[in-house]
């Protein structure tokens, strides 16, 4: 049985134009110990998937169906109290800007012995080892030193170790990485890829990797489920996808970044702009977009379907 | 053949802190002691992480800044010796495109005045022409000529940077500055513009320089690549030899530590640890000594001059210099 499973997926938040199906029916499994990148561009629902799975949606979004079973519950049934130590213990999640989940005006050390207070009854004393513990696991030299700062002392790689030791300070099965390392330059983006890796390997935590990028998507995940418009449109495993893509919004997606596949003078843009969730087209949202439209495409929308083993896709032309 | 840009030891200190009597507590080196020239109708990439210096490069070319010595030059012209009046006149042969179409735009403007303002403000054409000149433009980069009525908040972040391009291409520039131009836009949405500031380049003879922290898109799009460090380039040569000949160890570390976008080729990666240090207080020496695997006694001591060998490949480093100039 896999450690999270996600089953139909939906989350909407209602704006004044309407109702805007920010996740429109997402499922998918992660076992133990696995990496599955989630990939799209802004506005697929890519970050509210992962905000609805640790039941943090802000309003004026709500989930408004499906399961997300952990651990043999349903997280969606859970109530708040138990969903709270749920978070941390079971998934923990980190995010594309550290200040997100760090307060400024507390020490590093104080906020993760804090967080290890919460999950566990150890002494002040002991939270604090665990944090400069922590912190010395994460790379950070001079832990001891260094969980005294206050978070804006810190470089944006440092703050982004800070968060990473927060996350798996109550040792998560579930780490949730939403664009980890976007905002960092590329030498420090390589050194946290690097530490998420080792700290994976060697708690068998899960990972979902939520990113736009597919150079990272190719070098962590074994799975990839590839997002739009609040739907997967394709998911297999990291090769089978690099190798045959089958839906145009994935070929189209590899196509567009320059050095993939050999040097190419120009790019194969896709046309048309990113999608607004509440005008999307009826049928296969994709289909003003899609350079393999034909009339069927507006009817239904494509169901996800197995094409080769372990390879789905959503496109009625395959 | 002249050059179109070229800067000369160019160097911009800015202060910081500071009290209401006193002078400035520090000088943040943003640019220190760059020499670089731009051939007519070449493409050069400048890559360099946070810090680097490279939008300041950038602004100091075009003297939207002005450096705190060395000199800047505009088809060998010095562009510091220029009064007000005949600045605004090469103004409009030097353009520049930013990262932010968000923040770049008036969002009280309509697009029409936004591209036109050039126009206007060079007194280009009377008022008939400069409408029919902002059409021609849309039509160039690929927006509607209903776009002309709109304001900036109704277009996707792609159709404002398309509106950026068309206002810096207004006023005919013949060199264009693009400081991050497709950072801030999605994949799908960077490789258009990309397309299109490549398709304008070669239809309009632009020479540009091409600033971006995106290896891969400095690949595609570069003649000549310059990487810098810390306000210093520390590599520059062709493409070609960038990507599959670098030479000093920080552009090495910067190639090996960008993930491809091939899972078959996972690596092991060149890891440099430790952050950029402040370019307030940059280290004695070669500037990157502190974090180079490679680093002896001289690059602690010693600035490593940037000296071009054989192919015109630049390398400022002591332990790995370019190749001598022999028979090529």
């Amino acid at each position: 049985m896999p450690l999270l499973e996600v089953r139909d997926l939906r989350t909407s938040f209602f704006l004044e134009g309407g109702e805007a199906r920010a996740v429109d029916g997402v499922s998918f499994a992660l076992d133990a110990g696995r990496v599955l990148g989630l990939v799209g561009e802004s506005g697929c629902g890519k970050s509210v998937t992962a905000l609805s799975l640790m039941r943090l949606v802000p309003p004026p979004g709500r989930i408004v169906g499906g399961q997300v079973r952990f651990d043999g519950r349903d997280l969606l049934l859970l109530p708040e109290r138990d969903m709270r130590a749920v978070r941390g213990a079971g998934l923990a999640m980190i995010f594309q800007e550290p200040m997100t989940s760090l307060n400024p005006v507390f020490t590093v050390g104080s906020q993760i012995a804090e967080a290890v207070r919460l999950h566990r009854p150890v002494s002040r004393r002991e939270a604090r080892e665990r944090a400069v513990a922590l912190l010395a696991e994460v790379g950070i030299p001079e832990p001891a030193r260094r969980a005294r700062d206050y978070p804006h002392r810190l470089s944006g790689g440092m703050r982004q170790r800070v968060m990473i030791a927060m996350a798996i300070s109550c040792e998560p099965r579930v780490l949730i990485a939403d664009e980890p390392t976007t905002a960092l330059d590329v030498t420090i983006q390589a050194e946290i890829l690097d530490l998420l890796r080792a700290l994976r390997e060697q708690r068998g935590m899960a990972l979902l990797l939520i990113t736009h990028d597919l150079g990272v998507v190719a070098e962590q995940a074994d799975e990839v489920a590839i997002m739009y418009a609040g739907r997967i449109v394709e998911q297999a495993s990291v090769l089978e996808i690099f190798d045959r893509p089958l839906h145009p919004y994935t070929q189209g997606l590899f196509r567009s970044i320059p050095g993939m596949g050999g040097r190419h003078d120009r790019l194969e843009a896709i046309p048309g702009q990113v999608p607004d969730l509440l005008r999307l087209p009826s049928g296969c949202t994709f289909r003003d977009r899609c350079p393999q439209v034909i009339a069927d495409c507006a009817g239904v929308v494509p169901p996800l379907e197995e094409h080769a083993p372990g390879h789905r896709a959503a496109c009625i032309r395959l | 053949m002249t050059p179109l840009v070229e800067v000369r030891e160019v160097r911009k200190h800015f202060p910081i802190g500071g009290g209401l009597f006193g002078g400035p507590r520090a000088w943040v080196r943003a640019v220190d002691g760059v020499s670089l020239a731009i051939q007519p109708g070449e493409t050069l990439g400048l890559v360099g992480e946070s810090g680097s210096g490279k939008s300041t490069l950038g602004r100091l070319m075009l003297r939207l800044i002005e450096p705190t010595s060395g000199e800047v030059l505009f088809e060998g012209r010095s562009l510091l010796a220029l009064g007000a009046r005949e600045l605004r006149a090469l103004r409009r042969q030097m353009q520049i495109i930013f990262q932010d179409p968000y923040g770049s735009l008036d969002p009280h403007m309509r697009v029409e005045s936004i591209v036109g303002e050039g126009l206007a403000i060079h007194a280009l054409g009377i008022r008939a022409q400069r409408r029919e000149r902002v059409r021609e433009l849309l039509e160039l980069v690929g927006l509607p000529p209903e776009a002309a009525r709109r304001y900036p908040h109704e277009f996707s972040g792609g159709q404002r940077q398309r509106i950026g391009i068309a206002r810096a291409l207004a006023v005919g520039p013949r060199f264009v500055v693009a400081d991050e131009a497709v950072s801030a836009l999605d994949v799908s949405i960077q490789a258009q513009i990309l397309n299109l500031l490549q398709d304008l380049g070669r239809r309009l003879g632009l020479t540009m320089l091409f600033i971006a922290h995106d290896l891969r898109i400095i690949e595609h799009l570069s003649d000549r690549v310059a990487v810098m460090y810390l306000g210093k380039i520390v590599e520059l040569a062709h493409r070609e030899a960038i990507y599959t000949d670098p030479r000093h160890p920080y552009t090495r570390a910067l190639l090996s530590a960008v993930p491809v976008p091939d899972p078959r080729q996972r690596r092991q990666r060149m890891v440099l640890g430790g952050d950029v240090p402040s370019p307030v207080e940059p280290p004695p020496g070669c500037a990157f000594h502190p974090r180079c695997p490679h680093a002896e006694d001289v690059c602690r001591t010693v600035v490593p001059p940037l000296v071009a060998g054989r192919g015109g490949h630049a390398v400022a480093c002591h332990v790995f210099p370019a190749e001598p100039p022999g028979k090529e």
